[in-house]
């Protein structure tokens, strides 16, 4: 696995201790982290949401299957799913390759834009995983 | 020899190459001749005519080469150690398949009625009195058929339960170190999941549940050890918690061979449990084939165990269908016959010692975790149950992972432990040495886990290329799952 200080780990996003990513702005993208998708190693399945589905924040919307396991995936804020990311379906390693682009996993419109104030900056989310043994 | 001096137990072999079944023989052979009929013929229905599926024309000798060539590639219990924790892989005694060979047991007819099989209903009400007793409950049923099967028998009693008594009930508790089949059982019963989370000495704590215990919760599941090989301390107190509201408790029966004699499930107040008949009583073990998931239960859900019941009515056996709160059937006839007279016999032969099999496995497993834990790391040092589990941690800074380790076992002649299980520890490697294994072997397992470390530091290329002793070489897991190919081209 990564060295913490390897990671990529953009500015601008929001992470949730669950290690999903979301954009501040729309279009409402989440993906996970980079620690996400190298603690899963390859993944082989990702199981997406309808469109058009809601969820509470914290609720699992899908899964990722990895040759090690599987592990759901929660949403970081309370929200409407408005796309999902279909290139997913053919191609399950994107998630590993750039999982802040070509790998995303969903788009959503929050229910309360204020929720994403709860979420950690990338320096907290760094924080987190140094000192929280994940 | 010393205790854990590293001897090299793989070695090669001559390993044939076989081809696929349909890739051999030739056109015409056969393995057998059919005497004349003497009949006239007649001719088949037309939906019934036709080319058909082109078999392969194979001899005898052709087909049993086949399979022996196969089993050469094959590593299993009667091979060497395969310490697959919370799978127990246990020596299976061979005395079980001459009993389950005796041409009473193998050519009894599933429609033959009960006077014709007395012989069949006796042993099946002794094995579900024997299963009842072991764990300290009132009843059991021999017929899910297998271990998830049992589960979801054992979660469809607790929902006919709370359906017959009017509480309408939606959630189900399950800790984090559940099985991963266990939120599937619930799911099919229509309850939703709460996840309880792990307390910091890897088992549930009291607090956790009067946190997350209200009415709408129709029970707990829970597998006592748990899969950190851990002893649930509070489950008896947690039970009263989630029985005072109304819940019931299913138990997860796949480390029962830990606790054989020693802990009394139905005291703790365990309503339901199931048995992993190919774990904790030495029957063979998957591969597909079948298995058995017994299931016994207290005196709450007795009225919904699965039907038709073996009843003993003076000293005749019967068929009991009248059971207007049964569940119904789980399995068509009486479950997977044959395997349950493996555990019958299995429980016979051992008698009292059923608990000394407890306390070896538990012995064997603690033994192994004091000599690996200053070279392994152990995330929860205790007292371990029947398997302990380490990480890859004090190997990561050679980027030697978990499975390496696993791959390098092979090389040494050691089915691997399993890996990345529980999922609550990253990169687990839980290893259960179960209690059929001899000093030796475990000292011999402990060496080779021992020379892995060593290696990991000095030539760890020789890990990450392993295993190259096997016919084939470290596979590509990521591929296979990928992209699949699940069919052979036929000629």
């Amino acid at each position: 696995m990564k060295d913490i200080k390897d990671l990529n780990l953009p500015e601008g996003l929001k992470y949730d201790v669950e290690h999903e990513w979301i954009a501040t702005a729309a279009p409402f993208r989440i993906g996970v982290s980079d620690f996400a998708q190298d603690a899963l190693g390859d993944l082989t399945y990702v199981e997406l949401p309808e469109v058009g589905a809601t969820f509470a924040k914290g609720d699992e919307f899908g899964t990722l299957e990895s040759t090690k396991s599987v592990s759901p995936l929660f949403l970081p804020v309370a929200g409407e799913i408005t796309a999902v990311n279909e290139k997913l379906n053919d191609d399950p390693g994107l998630v590993n390759s750039d999982p802040y682009g070509e790998g995303w996993i969903v788009e959503i419109t929050p229910s309360d834009a204020a929720q994403l104030e709860t979420l950690m900056d990338v320096a907290a989310y760094r924080k987190h995983l140094e000192t929280a043994g994940h | 020899m010393s205790g854990n001096a590293f001897k090299q137990v793989g070695a090669r072999g001559l390993i044939l190459n076989e081809d696929l079944l349909w890739e051999k023989g030739k056109k015409g052979r056969s393995g057998m001749s059919l005497p004349e009929s003497g009949l006239p013929p007649a001719s088949l229905p037309a939906e019934l005519a036709g080319t058909g599926p082109d078999w392969p024309d194979l001899s005898e000798q052709e087909v049993a080469r086949h399979y022996t060539r196969l089993s050469t590639w094959n590593f299993g219990v009667d091979t060497g150690m395969y310490p697959l924790g919370s799978c127990t892989m246990k020596y299976n005694p061979k005395i079980n398949e001459a009993m389950a060979a005796l041409p009473g047991f193998a050519q009894a007819h599933p429609l033959l009625p009960a006077e014709a099989t007395q012989g069949e209903l006796r042993l099946l009400h002794e094995l579900e009195t024997y299963l009842a007793e072991i764990v300290g409950l009132k009843a059991a049923s021999l017929q899910p058929g297998a271990g998830a099967h049992g589960e979801l028998c054992g979660m469809l009693m607790i929902a006919a339960y709370h359906r017959h008594h009017g509480h309408r009930k939606t959630k189900v508790l399950l800790p984090d170190t559940a099985h991963g089949t266990n939120p599937a059982s619930a799911s099919m019963c229509g309850f939703s999941e709460v996840k309880v989370p792990l307390g910091p000495k890897g088992f549930m704590e009291r607090s956790a549940i009067e946190k997350l215990m209200d009415d709408d919760v129709a029970g707990l599941m829970v597998t006592n050890p748990n899969t950190l090989g851990l002893f649930e301390c509070e489950l008896a107190e947690i039970i009263e918690l989630v029985h005072q509201r109304g819940g019931l408790v299913y138990a997860d029966g796949a480390n029962l061979n830990a606790i054989m004699g020693y802990a009394d499930l139905g005291k703790m107040g365990v309503d339901v449990v199931h048995y992993n008949v190919h774990k904790t009583l030495s029957t063979p073990h998957g591969g597909g084939g079948p298995g058995a998931g017994p299931v016994a239960v207290g005196e709450t859900l007795l009225p919904y165990l699965p039907g038709p019941r073996v009843v003993k009515n003076g000293d005749r056996y019967e068929w009991n269908e009248d059971l207007p709160l049964s569940i119904g059937r789980m399995h068509s006839f009486y479950g997977q016959f044959r395997v349950l007279v493996r555990a019958y016999a299995y429980i016979l032969s051992m008698g009292a010692e059923l608990k000394k099999a407890s306390a070896l496995a538990v012995l064997n497993a603690n033994y192994i975790k004091e000599k690996l834990k200053g070279t392994f790391e152990l995330p929860f040092d205790q007292p371990c149950m029947h398997e302990c589990v380490f990480t890859d941690a004090k190997q990561q800074p050679y980027k030697i992972s978990t499975l390496d380790i696993a791959k390098g076992l092979i090389d040494m002649g050691f089915h691997p432990p399993t890996v990345f299980f529980p999922l609550v520890v990253s990169n687990a490697i839980m290893i259960e040495p179960t209690e059929t294994e001899s000093k030796e072997d475990i000292d011999a397992f402990i060496a080779a886990m021992l020379e892995i470390a060593r290696k990991a530091e000095s030539s760890p290329e020789t890990l990450t290329s392993a295993p190259v002793m096997t016919k084939v070489r470290r596979l590509d897991e990521t591929t296979a799952a990928r992209h699949p190919r699940l069919t052979g081209d036929m000629r």
